[in-house]
């Protein structure tokens, strides 16, 4: 079959040599790009902080919830919702405005591996983020190692998951760049507030709190503060899971549904 | 063309696309594709060019028919057909802050047998260009890199959608002979672009597509034969149609008059030019602006659009008449 060339047959590409292909190129484009890069590690790291300076230890009085372990979740929380999810709904409406996408579907990627090599570097500085204020709060705020880690792993592997999803959900939503920052705002705003990642669920309503229960991060908080004070249910837990689950199918469903891979003409 | 279905590379049967909105732009076209040809789409902006050439690559399902290549279905059978196809886009699709290594070694990455990359750079000379950014490209260099990614994979067929648009004439001279060259190994070549002579220098065979559909196929030669050759002059103040000798002896088949413009088809370019030359130089008549043409691509494409726009509506005729002086 080949025509000209003395080679021998050409080897095929693979899925993970295809997905390190494009994650490299995501993360020099990353390294060149200041204004996200800055978003993606400072601000996950610096506002928790303010978190500490808002809240006072009266109003966790009654919930179980200590300081330190809101601050971590408030970390956890927010290195997936700005360095993963509010950085990659950037990143794929710019990649789709660039006609990048539609040209990397002219080649042997398939639709998934494009948006899973495209989120590969975001998706590992998040985790690189989680681990470090994870570390960080243990060694700062005494909070002595998590009984329960596995929860929070789980947990943070899920968000990553979840983050990426939604991700791409808001990204089908978006029509330019620019709006792609304030369609990801609401996401941003109700998970840090309804999420438990500022606020402790157990503050609201018992029915308020069900239902805040639902939101896409709630299960990820809930895991990661589990693994942290141990007394998480294994009742609790497989909800959690459940929770995050339907979330992840919901996700690929909308993605399969609504993503677009070129530009509105 | 009498080719077997085991020589047909690409095999089109009336095929349609219909966007989102219900507009329909591609409305049942077939033509098939031999190894080793090089057939050109040609037709307008809207014509249905790319539309078509994306059903063909896989990026889209056909709202009906059926599309063909290497004896696969290329949107069902992406993962079948794409290691041995390349694809150059219309525009557009580096991320910009890269350099043009740093592209074409991700590209790479994601293409089975690829080139190294200095090679595929040499190949369409942009290899001094090879650390620039592409945001500092010129669109032409665009097109070439564009074009180092297409040839990336050494691939059998090869889809290039308007491949010269933006290049200077050195630039789509070199393009040429390097489409040339690849055609001369075997590669099959499918081709859009709105350049005739381009069409006409390369393509075996070639369609023009106007309004979704195929108007006219054929080798360039056979294109070429279905069309008048045209004679058009201005007549001095005070001379009309009229006053030249009957236009049937001179073989002229048809005529428009416009001011005192006047425009001449006929298939017999020699004869009737002949007459026209010896009656005016009889009467002392300046014809000015005198434009002789042989029959050419360019004529039947431009004949295409005009039969399309006769048809549409007759008394826009007029007024669409007197912009014609299309390049």
């Amino acid at each position: 079959m080949s025509t000209t060339t003395l080679t021998t047959p050409a080897a095929r590409t693979t899925p993970a040599g295809r997905m390190t292909a494009l994650a490299r190129t995501e993360l020099t484009l990353l390294g060149r790009a200041k204004g996200t890069l800055v978003t993606a590690l400072i601000v996950p790291l610096i506002l928790p902080f303010s978190v500490q300076a808002t809240v006072k230890e009266s109003t966790l009085e009654g919930t179980g919830v200590n300081v330190g372990e809101l601050l971590l979740t408030a970390a956890v929380g927010f290195s997936l919702l700005f360095a993963v999810y509010s950085a990659l709904v950037t990143t794929f409406v710019v990649r789709r405005e660039e006609l990048v996408f539609k040209r990397l579907r002219t080649g042997e990627l398939r639709d998934q591996e494009i948006l899973a090599g495209a989120a590969l570097p975001a998706a590992l500085i998040g985790l690189l983020q989680c681990v470090v204020v994870t570390v960080g709060a243990t060694l700062l705020l005494d909070l002595g190692a998590p009984p329960a880690v596995y929860w929070a792993v789980l947990g943070v592997l899920l968000g990553l998951v979840i983050a990426v999803g939604l991700a791409a959900v808001t990204a089908g939503l978006s029509k330019t760049a620019e709006s792609a920052q304030v369609m990801a705002l609401p996401m941003v705003f109700v998970s840090m507030i309804g999420s438990g990642m500022t606020v402790p669920l157990e503050v609201f309503p018992d029915r308020l709190a069900s239902v805040l229960e639902l939101l896409p991060f709630s299960p990820v908080i809930t895991l990661v503060r589990g693994g942290w004070t141990g007394t998480l249910s294994t009742g609790d837990a497989l909800s959690a899971l459940a929770v995050a689950v339907a979330w992840i199918v919901v996700a690929v469903f909308a993605v399969r549904r609504w993503f677009r891979w070129e530009p509105r003409r | 063309m009498n080719t077997t279905t085991e020589e047909r590379v690409i095999d089109v049967t009336d095929l349609r696309r219909t966007y989102a909105g219900g507009f329909e732009a591609v409305r049942g076209i077939s033509f098939h594709v031999g190894k080793g040809e090089l057939f050109a789409l040609l037709g307008t902006n809207g014509a249905g060019k790319t539309s078509t050439v994306e059903l063909l690559e896989g990026l889209a399902k056909p709202a009906a028919g059926q599309v063909r290549v290497l004896g696969h279905d290329p949107y069902s059978e992406r993962a079948a057909v794409r290691p041995r196809i390349g694809v150059m886009l219309q525009e557009g699709g580096f991320p910009s802050e890269l350099t043009v290594s740093e592209s074409v070694r991700m590209w790479a990455g994601c293409t089975s047998g690829a080139r190294p990359v200095r090679e595929a750079l040499e190949l369409v000379g942009l290899a001094r260009r090879a650390d620039v950014r592409v945001k500092m490209l010129s669109g032409g260099e665009k097109r070439r890199l564009d074009l180092a990614m297409a040839l990336l994979g050494r691939p059998e067929v090869l889809f290039l959608d308007e491949p010269t648009t933006g290049l200077d004439a050195e630039g789509r001279v070199d393009t040429w002979e390097l489409v040339r060259a690849l055609r001369a190994n075997g590669t099959t070549v499918l081709l859009t672009t709105h350049y005739l002579e381009e069409a006409e220098m390369l393509a075996d065979r070639l369609a023009i597509l106007h309004e979704g559909r195929i108007a006219l196929t054929g080798t360039p030669g056979e294109v070429t034969a279905t069309q008048p050759s045209r004679i058009s002059f201005e007549l001095p103040d005070g001379y009309f149609v009229g006053d030249l000798p009957p236009l049937g002896e001179l073989g002229v088949t048809g005529h428009e008059t416009d001011g005192q413009t006047v425009r001449l088809r006929t298939p017999e370019l020699q004869r009737s030019a002949t007459g026209l030359l010896l009656w005016a130089q009889e009467a002392g008549v300046e014809l000015r602006r005198l434009d002789v043409r042989p029959a050419s691509l360019e004529e039947a494409f431009l004949q295409i659009a005009r039969e399309a726009r006769d048809g549409k509506a007759a008394e826009e005729a007029d007024a669409v008449r007197t912009k014609e002086s299309v390049a």
